[in-house]
């Protein structure tokens, strides 16, 4: 069997750049995934139960092919899980958008609202990538997310210009998630290299149109979008906030406790 | 109708395996939508014999449809029954699946069992415009969507204003 048998040791991948790419683009699905998994049972209505859960099933099915393009590339005997479960918090390249806590259901609409907002143009243009497993994975991520960006955007204009306590709920979050929204466009040396080959797009050719539709919905749902331009960053490197380990934590927990476990 | 042991598709050509192959899978049906088989769905790609070996292609509908793990099981336990033993099952994603695949035979069965069919030829155009979908229990035009997402990946809610009934529309994709 795999190193999990033996060991709980946390496993390390050799980031070859596609590798790296892949990984980062699994792990902002995964754990966005995740955290909508947690309102399961929670939500303020069951329609809006089944709708953050099959938001989650399909971001964790992104993932899911993406890991096991991973493992793949890697070809070394490990699959899927091995990357979601065996990881340690620095070894995950996710947005730190996608970790902050679930917050109050206005909280979770937003940080929905500003992710698909970018997924979408994002995988629509990814269909077109040089790298064919991509490209195809992009295709069936790209149908999804409409049906993602549609939802939130509704969430957001009904919370928004809905009662005064709605209202205020969707300001404050959309205050506090603004400063994780510049790491959407962000392209490191590495990424720059795939972007040139045509193997990656680039994620600031989409700004404009995702400043666009946040405006046009933000206008709409009689919200304001904070004047700070000041932005956090260091989600894609491995350096995460306090949240993701907790998360990992839970999701890990099975694995991690006994190694290699199968049900 | 088989009453004997199962047949030997060992001693099958393979023409006449890959032919056995397609009736036996294409008759596994969605386990979440028990009306529709995996050949109505579109969801089954191809057979292929390569040295006595039987592969068959599917494509998933949604990229985390749980289903997709069970259909594969099925494939693999009626390929067995029908006494093909050498099978493996393959997972392609490209051409992404779409509902426009889905058979005409497929659409009415929908239909029947209340579930509204896809437009097809729907896709990214009709998602953001405007949709209108016929109640499948009277065919009222008169119908509201209730949510978004529905009892499965592939599905939202809606309820029909004539017949007051709710139904389940299988989204455009």
């Amino acid at each position: 069997m795999k190193e999990a048998s033996l060991t709980t040791t946390s496993i390390t991948v050799a980031e070859t750049p596609t590798v790296l790419y892949a990984l980062r683009r699994a792990d902002d699905a995964l754990i966005l995934g995740h955290r909508l998994s947690q309102w399961c049972g929670h939500a303020p209505m069951l329609e809006e139960d089944m709708a953050l859960t099959n938001i989650g099933l399909d971001l964790i099915g992104q993932a899911r092919l993406l890991y096991t393009y991973v493992a793949e590339l890697e070809g070394g005997g490990r699959d899927e899980d091995s990357y979601a479960y065996l990881r340690d918090a620095a070894q995950y390249r996710n947005l730190l958008l996608v970790e902050q806590p679930n917050g109050d259901f206005a909280k979770t609409i937003v940080r929905q609202y500003f992710y698909s907002a970018f997924a979408d143009p994002y995988w629509r243009a990814m269909t077109a990538s040089q790298n064919a497993t991509l490209a195809a994975i992009a295709a069936k991520a790209e149908k999804e997310s409409a049906y993602h960006l549609r939802h939130a955007s509704e969430w957001v204009i009904r919370l928004g210009d809905g009662t005064e306590e709605s209202h205020a709920r969707a300001q404050t979050a959309v205050a506090e998630l603004w400063p994780f929204t510049g790491e959407l466009f962000e392209a490191d040396a590495t990424e720059r290299e795939l972007i040139k080959e045509g193997v990656a797009v680039d994620p600031a050719s989409l700004r404009r149109a995702w400043s666009e539709t946040i405006a046009d919905v933000i206008r709409e749902a009689t919200l304001q979008a904070p004047a700070s331009s000041w932005m956090q960053t260091g989600g894609r490197g491995g350096r995460h906030s306090e949240h993701l380990g907790h998360l990992l934590s839970e999701l890990q927990y099975l694995q991690r406790t006994y190694p290699g476990a199968r049900w | 109708m088989v009453t004997g042991p199962a047949p030997s598709a060992g001693r099958l050509g393979p023409e006449d395996l890959r032919e056995l192959a397609w009736r036996v899978a294409a008759q596994v049906v969605d386990p979440e939508i028990p009306v529709l088989t995996i050949a109505d769905l579109g969801v089954l790609r191809g057979i292929d014999v390569k040295d006595g070996r039987v592969e068959v292609t599917i494509t998933p509908t949604y990229s985390g449809c749980p289903a997709m793990n069970m259909i594969a099981l099925e494939i693999e336990v009626a390929l067995l029954s029908a006494g093909i033993t050498e099978a493996s099952i393959r997972t392609v994603l490209s051409p992404a699946w779409t509902t426009d695949w889905l058979s005409e035979d497929g659409r009415r069965k929908l239909r029947e069992y209340g579930i509204a069919p896809p437009k097809p030829g729907g896709g990214r155009r009709l998602l953001f415009g405007h949709e209108t979908i016929a109640c499948p229990r009277c065919g009222s035009e008169d119908t509201h969507l209730l949510s978004e997402f529905g009892s499965t990946a592939c599905k939202a809610l809606w309820r029909c204003a004539a017949c007051q009934e709710p139904f389940d529309y299988f989204k455009c994709h």
